[in-house]
């Protein structure tokens, strides 16, 4: 058997209370990718509705980029990695 | 050009020359994404450690068409982008590599039906995209690609490569319908 340890306070970083700002994950116009795929990626990679990824396609497509997801740096990270399997081309970036 | 099946998957109708054309195409892909950054291997294994503890972050890829398949995901900072390189090129590498393979090892040798999973359409969707987006590099097509092949002498040879790039698309596109329904 094993003893849970004693529970240590630890020193907090003088950051800790400025609640850290949000990560996203932006995807940027291609000249290359379909319009029809990169709804049909935003809708089986993130589960949105067809209106929303649709939505967000035609961001990307006239604004030249769109925030398609924010959360956690490790989440938005993944969520790259999986777009750029996609061909997508994905960045993270820290909210501003 | 792909239906959806009953299942969730899609099949389409190939002849041999479109099926040789697809393993044509996908082939060289495979091998661009098969190729290291890396330095060849290091001689020892204190070499090795060596070049770890040494070796500046990881670069993008020189290869336009690389850099494209593989971008970075932090454009402005390249400490971050090459950390985040470290940890996920190979395994994307690996992935696109997967994908393609899925596509050669169902494409029939001789042309005929292909029928796909969901899962297995969606590999084809991912190693033709990445097909296209080699084209897309090395012919610098912009949203107006068929302006942009109606204006190119009719003897020049990148006329036969927009015209595989434009099928590709096709192809693409009826796959995509395929699975959105």
């Amino acid at each position: 058997m094993s003893v849970a340890p004693a529970e240590v306070d630890l020193p907090r970083s003088a950051d800790e209370t400025v609640p850290d700002k949000p990560w996203v994950t932006i995807v940027w116009n291609d000249p290359v990718n379909l319009m029809s795929y990169v709804t049909y990626v935003f809708e089986h990679v993130f589960g949105y509705s067809r209106p929303k990824a649709e939505k967000l396609m035609l961001d990307v497509h006239h604004k030249g980029k769109a925030v398609v997801a924010v959360g956690t740096r490790e989440a938005m990270e993944h969520n790259v990695e999986v777009l750029h399997g996609y061909g997508l081309w994905a960045t993270v970036r820290q909210d501003k | 050009m792909f239906r959806p099946t009953k299942d969730g998957g899609a099949s389409v109708w190939l002849s041999a020359g479109e099926a040789s054309l697809l393993r044509t195409l996908v082939v060289p892909v495979m091998e661009l994404l098969g190729e290291s950054t890396r330095p060849a291997m290091p001689v020892s294994v204190l070499d090795e450690l060596e070049s770890l503890l040494e070796a500046d972050e990881p670069q993008p890829p020189q290869d336009p068409v690389l850099a494209r398949l593989l971008p970075d995901a932090y454009p402005d900072d390249p400490e971050a982008a090459g950390e985040f390189r470290r940890y996920t090129e190979s395994s994307l590498r690996e992935a696109k590599k997967y994908f393609a393979q899925t596509l050669l090892d169902t494409l029939p040798q001789k042309g005929g039906r292909v029928k796909l999973t969901g899962e297995q359409a969606r590999d084809w969707l991912r190693a033709l995209n990445d097909v296209r987006l080699m084209f897309g590099v090395r012919l610098e097509v912009t949203e107006d690609f068929e302006e942009q092949l109606a204006a190119l002498d009719p003897g020049d040879p990148k006329v036969a490569a927009f015209e595989v790039y434009g099928w590709l698309g096709a192809v693409q596109e009826s796959l995509v319908q395929a699975l959105a329904r």
